[in-house]
């Protein structure tokens, strides 16, 4: 290509596109600003003369209702600030507890898909064509008021060796108390997963440089449970155990997880794990078949080419459908409220809106931290994306 | 969802000022109904039946307003609401009148934008358990599973008095009574709690009603009555004198049978709520018969209360709070004059 020629005569300010677009920018964005401060104002002196109250100090007065469930501690006289956190921390452990379960049971309903087995292909296909087309709040009624529903009550309880309990009111766990030196065992938890971290990065590098390759599950196996177990020998079983036990109307001690938890989170696994059982097939059916036999033929296992040839190159298109799925589940968690799973949810914009009237702010508090949640979803499928991208040399 | 929509829109109408603040009676006229919030399905107080009719004491409310403005009791058009969508749904005014079992508190009168146009039925908070429990009182409950009603007093109310007699409890909360319950009856919870009225009205709807019982303590005070929105006082002067003129029927002897008799040839007292003599009805910009209209076509409200949730309806609740000031109950209307 040949130089272009340099026009050197200086443009005035107005015929610069560069000045040019920075002016429009500038005006557009000013409009924006313009609009939503009226918006804003307008909306206030609105309220203002309906008698609608405003602002955000309702956040810091007593809230005065229960909640069911807690992660941190809670009762009716902590702050409706405090309801917006409580109902968030149980809207990211469900949804944590099904992006996990969801991702797991995708992948082996995905893997099935292509079994050799007649019998296994058939169920995989009739799980992904039968949970990914009925309406997800439909799913979640039937498993809150058709199967959970219909375990005994707390007295004639289904247990297991008189420590783990199943009723109409929820699955009852023994749970562990800590007592002093429990500090300690934690740190080793701490420790072992750095150092699985390390080992495991040292590992690669060894493999990249030298070829020789290292034991690394088995080694971090050790380590994950050698370490604890160590110090907790060494700090003389800091636990003990605290068994549920049947006292007045319900089951008191240990874990309880309640069915509404239990409902919504089988629902949404189920839901979305056909979802993305479809996304594996689709991602290891875009693998050319010869990629398989141009393996085959260098001589590698079956297994090494699933995880050497087949994964990652079906990962190219699982990830970002996988992305589009975990948001879903998500957004799809508020339907907690149809069966009161205190989520944030049915706690913030259900109960909390409804005792102070404070639509405008709760709604909007709310939908900035769906976002928020999102975005970081994004953000992390979108590195791990980047991971598992092409490396294109050019 | 329905809630997140009325927030939006109410958001929208508060924004760009396109609320129809003032001037609710014109639009009804103009639109030839009323637009009335009730409740998703409460047996005596709003309820549909097969044919897609509702009746209730909450809607005979409505049907009184529609009486009194377009002398025709069944021009109302009914949006069942549940306890969390109810407020949204007159902020954004998708309704002219919320008549719901809705309790009159200081926080929903003096922040939500609304004002209460009076009382239709005195209640308190109860608590319903199953006879199989063998629970004679609320003291009892310590550690129970309580079901409720998202978005009510009775949430509150229930912390409070947990709360001030030490008991423990978990709340289990559903949207519509309906699922609430569901919840009662499949054993997720020990004790359902709510209105008494309501609980009378939820447990005719159980598989089996005599399976439960009504616990004596009365925990609250739940005044229920209309609300319409702030800043209209022409609309909520009908809407208030709507609900007065039936109690005031009931007070001066007069219900839907006797109507026509009164009108014509009553003392004056009667002749003034029946509209032949005086000018209520100008006064507020509604037919002069508008008093009329109601008694007959909807009743006073003794024929109200026992149709719907009194002597001649499966609740049978006495009239007890609910009787006229001189029969012992809290039933006052101020007079037409
Ligand atoms: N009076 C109370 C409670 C009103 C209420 O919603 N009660 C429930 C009783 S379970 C009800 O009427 N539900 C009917 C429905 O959801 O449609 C309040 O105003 O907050």
């Amino acid at each position: 290509m040949s130089e272009k020629p340099q026009v050197k005569s200086s443009p005035s300010f107005f015929n610069n596109p560069r000045n040019r677009s920075l002016i429009y920018q500038f005006l557009l964005l000013a409009g924006l600003v313009y609009f939503f401060y009226g918006i804003i104002t307008n909306t206030l002196a609105n309220m203002e003369a309906r008698g609608i109250k405003s602002g955000y100090d309702f956040l810091f007065t007593t809230a005065g209702f229960d909640i069911l469930m807690s992660l941190i501690p809670y009762d009716a006289t902590y702050s409706y600030g405090r309801t917006f956190i409580v109902g968030l921390l149980n809207t990211i452990l469900v949804s944590t507890i099904g992006i996990v379960l969801a991702t797991i049971v995708g992948f082996l309903m995905g893997v099935a898909h292509f079994s050799k087995n007649w019998l296994i292909r058939k169920l995989a296909v009739a799980y992904i064509e039968t949970f990914r087309n009925i309406p997800l709040l439909l799913q979640i009624f039937f498993w809150y008021f058709a199967v959970l529903a219909t375990l005994p009550s707390a007295r004639q309880s289904l247990s297991i060796g008189e420590a783990i309990f199943l009723n109409v009111r929820g699955l009852y766990l023994p749970g562990l108390i800590a007592e002093s030196g429990a500090g300690f065992v934690y740190t080793a938890i701490g420790l072992a997963f750095t150092a699985i971290f390390f080992l495991a990065r040292w590992a690669r590098k060894r493999q990249n440089d030298t070829g020789q390759q290292f034991p690394v599950f088995l080694t971090s196996l050790g380590i994950l449970f050698g370490l604890p177990l160590i110090a907790l020998l060494l700090s003389g079983i800091p636990f003990v155990w605290d068994f549920p036990a049947l006292k007045g109307f319900n089951f008191r001690g240990g874990i309880t997880v309640i069915p509404e938890l239990m409902a919504l989170a089988l629902a949404l696994t189920v839901y979305t794990g056909a979802f993305i059982a479809e996304a594996v097939r689709a991602g290891v059916q875009a693998v050319p078949h010869g990629q398989t036999e141009a393996a085959r033929s260098l001589g590698l296992k079956e297994s090494r080419i699933m995880k050497l040839i087949i994964v990652p190159q079906a990962m190219r298109v699982i990830v970002p459908l996988l992305n589009s799925e975990y948001q879903s589940l998500v957004k799809n968690s508020t339907l907690a409220t149809a069966i009161g799973y205190p989520d944030l949810f049915t706690v913030f914009v259900g109960t909390t809106l409804n005792q102070t009237g404070q639509a405008i702010e709760i709604v909007f508090m709310t939908m900035a931290v769906y976002f928020v949640i999102n975005m970081t979803i994004s953000f992390v499928m979108n590195r791990f994306n980047a991971s598992v991208e092409l490396a294109e040399r050019n | 969802m329905k809630q997140l929509t009325s927030v939006i829109a109410t958001g929208l109408a508060l924004s760009l000022s396109l609320s129809a603040q003032a001037g609710t009676l014109e639009d009804v006229q103009k639109r030839g109904n009323v637009s009335c919030g009730v409740s998703t399905g409460l047996a005596g107080f709003s309820q549909k039946d097969e044919n897609g009719v509702w009746s209730g004491l909450d809607v005979d409310v409505c049907r009184a307003v529609a009486a009194a403005v377009l002398g025709d009791a069944s021009k109302v058009q009914y949006k069942p609401l549940t306890a969390k969508e109810r407020f949204t749904a007159l902020q954004s005014g998708e309704i002219d009148i919320l008549s719901r079992n809705t309790t009159w508190t200081h926080t929903r009168d003096t922040s939500l934008g609304l004002n209460f146009a009076g009382v239709n039925y005195y209640d308190g908070q109860g608590f319903m358990v199953s006879k199989a429990l063998g629970v004679k009182s609320a003291l009892e409950l310590d550690g129970a599973a309580v079901c409720i009603q998202a978005g009510t007093t009775t949430e509150l109310n229930l912390a409070d008095y947990f709360r001030a007699n030490g008991l423990t409890y978990n709340a289990i909360t559903f949207d519509t009574s309906d699922q609430t319950r569901a919840g009662f009856e499949s054993g997720r919870c020990d004790v359902l709690t709510s209105d008494q009225s309501q609980l009378y009205a939820l447990r005719i709807g159980l598989s089996d009603p005599s399976s439960a019982i009504v616990l004596p303590e009365v925990i609250s005070k739940e005044p229920l009555g209309p609300v319409v929105s702030q800043g209209d006082d022409a609309w909520f002067n009908i809407v208030r004198w709507s609900l007065m003129a039936m109690v005031e029927a009931e007070f001066l002897g007069i219900d839907s049978a006797s109507a026509d008799k009164a009108k014509a040839e009553g003392n004056p007292s009667q002749k003034r709520l029946m509209g032949s003599e005086g000018d209520s009805g100008a006064k507020m910009g509604i037919p002069a018969e508008w008093g009329y209209n109601i008694v007959k076509q909807v009743g006073n409200y003794a024929e109200s209360f026992e149709r719907n949730v009194g002597a001649g309806s499966p609740l049978k609740i006495a009239r007890g709070l609910n009787a006229q000031w001189n029969e012992g109950g809290l039933m006052y209307s101020s007079p037409v004059r």
